[in-house]
């Protein structure tokens, strides 16, 4: 019993020893240090606490957050939304008469995109639509705190078109339908 | 009627010192706890997080009085008081600087041991009139522990008391330093009553006196319910033990209680062991340290940081050791710590009588 205790005693001292060191220890911060480093492992006390909105983590400029639609690039071809998983993303296409323009990669335009929504609180951020985007429009960004009071705030909008934009091009594709139309019966 | 208001002054200076207290030990809590898990603790609340204690307990304040609507009403509301008082009433007889003492009581330490032991009566109280199982068992708990472990920090404080031969508190330091009215022996060989500083003290009076602090620093940590030996109020198992159903004023009661204990089993184990309001310097030669170091704002000051280092050694200890178990604490202290304190006791007697002559 009294051997126990006398243990315990020891391995108490020995933690106590451990605690004070990290105490003193935390006067100072830990620095970055390259992980290939040999010295990486090196650094066992010191502060690890990154003050968040203060000081922020470097993260790579295109990480997996918040995406972000390109929308001039964009051929409506509704993949990223077919890709999606938990179908975050709502399109809406107008078709054009013609070419409207081209991507800055070269792809047609042939398509209005009237509506590009995307709910990112719905989004799970696997990306997949970023993948499958052909003209690479969609991506994902190093945005990541966006926290607002209406849940509907969380809805981006990409598409750059007005309601009486869209109107006038909806009504622009009947017109030319009908004429095709009237074309065919002559 | 000018004996009133010393005693109400007294009172509410006292009660002043133990909020302040609180306050900043809670916050330095924070702090150790933090730092010690390489962490910042609270940053947000004035510089450093310096003020989060003061908008804690502002916020404390302001809440409602909830009372369960099965809670034993009476029993519910008195227990804060009833375990806030208890330690209060302790600091009566604690002396802080030569002549200042709040009641120089003859039977000091023992009336502080005794006031002190009705803060268990508090806590089966807050746990019974709960009426929450959680908090029951919180209290049991608690009981049981506090119950046990007085015997070994009784024992230890014995065997201090059997050396020093007097159980008033102010005496007791009195004869710790260079004002002392009997000769004091270092290690009971070396003539130390006009040298003074550390080596004069009850610690160093007799090698066994120095297992005997330990023995009542272990014991009062479990007295207060401090962690290792804090089953009482194990978060991860009893939600909050006895306390689980209080909140607002009542809740910062309990937690002033909690700190305030923490002070005074820490200032017991100073003034009892380790020289209360004397000087740690001693005399050395022509370098009279310990004349100069001696006085009444000395006294405050020496009680002050020495209670505060092992306020915070509390802390530190609280932040490194895990919880004992229920079995494990009992054993520890009917198994280890109760036949080692009657040994310290055993000592001391034999001490008395074939080394102090």
């Amino acid at each position: 019993m009294l051997k126990t205790a006398l243990q315990a005693f020891v391995t108490a001292v020995k933690g106590l020893t451990i605690t004070l060191r990290h105490f003193f220890g935390a006067r100072r911060s830990r620095r970055e240090v390259d992980v290939r480093k040999a010295s990486y492992f090196d650094q066992q006390e010191g502060v690890t606490t990154v003050q968040f909105p203060k000081t922020k983590m470097p993260i790579p400029e295109v990480a997996r957050y918040q995406l972000d639609v390109e929308i001039d690039d964009c051929i409506v071809c509704d993949l990223c939304a077919k890709a999606c998983p938990v179908d975050c993303i709502t399109i809406d296409a107008v078709k054009a008469t013609g070419v409207i323009g081209k991507t800055s990669d070269g792809s047609v335009k042939r398509l209005y995109a009237a509506k590009f929504d995307i709910d990112m609180a719905k989004c799970m951020y696997c990306g997949l639509c970023t993948v499958v985007c052909p003209t690479e429009c969609i991506t994902m960004t190093d945005q990541y705190d966006r926290s607002t009071f209406q849940l509907a705030e969380l809805t981006y909008s990409f598409s750059d078109m007005t309601p009486e934009e869209v109107d006038a091009r909806k009504q622009e594709w009947t017109r030319f339908q009908a004429e095709k139309e009237a074309a065919k019966h002559k | 009627m000018a004996f009133y208001i010393t005693y109400i002054g007294i009172g509410l200076a006292l009660f002043g010192f133990i909020a302040l207290f609180a306050l900043a030990a809670v916050y330095a809590e924070r702090k150790i706890a933090g730092f010690v898990q390489d962490r910042l603790g609270p940053m947000e609340t004035g510089r450093y997080g310096s003020l989060q204690t003061l908008a804690d307990i502002l916020k404390l304040i302001q809440k409602e009085f909830i009372t369960p609507a099965a809670a034993d009403k009476v029993l519910f509301i008195a227990a804060p008081v009833i375990i806030f008082m208890a330690v209060f009433f302790g600091f009566i007889a604690m002396p802080w600087a030569p002549g200042w003492v709040p009641a120089a009581l003859n039977i000091g330490l023992f009336y502080v041991l005794a006031v002190v032991s009705v803060d268990a009566i508090g806590i089966l109280m807050a746990g019974w009139g709960s009426n929450n199982k959680f908090s029951l068992l919180g209290s049991l708990r608690a009981v049981a522990q506090i119950v046990s472990y007085e015997i070994p920090a009784g024992l230890a404080l014995i065997a201090a008391v059997m050396v020093a031969q007097t159980l008033n508190m102010q005496e007791m330091v009195a004869n710790q330093g260079i004002r002392a009215t009997v000769p004091l022996h270092f290690l009971g060989v070396w003539e130390v009553t006009e040298i003074g500083g550390i080596l004069a003290w009850n610690v160093f009076q007799a090698p066994h006196l120095l297992v005997a602090y330990v023995l009542f620093f272990i014991a009062s940590l479990a007295e207060c319910n401090r962690a290792p030996f804090d089953i009482p109020e194990a978060e991860s198992e009893l939600v909050g033990g006895f306390h689980t159903e209080y909140g607002g004023l009542r809740f910062a009661f309990l937690f002033l209680a909690e700190y305030a204990m923490m002070f005074l089993v820490a200032m017991i184990g100073v003034v009892v062991f380790l020289g209360g309001w004397n000087t740690p310097l001693p005399n050395i030669g022509a370098l009279k340290l310990a004349d100069w170091t001696t006085g009444v704002i000395w006294g405050f000051f020496w009680t002050l940081s020495k209670t505060l280092f092992f306020v915070g050694v509390q802390m530190w200890i609280r932040w490194t050791l895990p919880r004992l178990r229920a079995d494990q604490l009992m054993t520890l202290c009917w198994k280890v710590l109760t036949p080692l304190g009657f040994l310290c006791m055993a000592i001391s007697g034999i001490w008395r009588v074939m080394v102090m002559v």
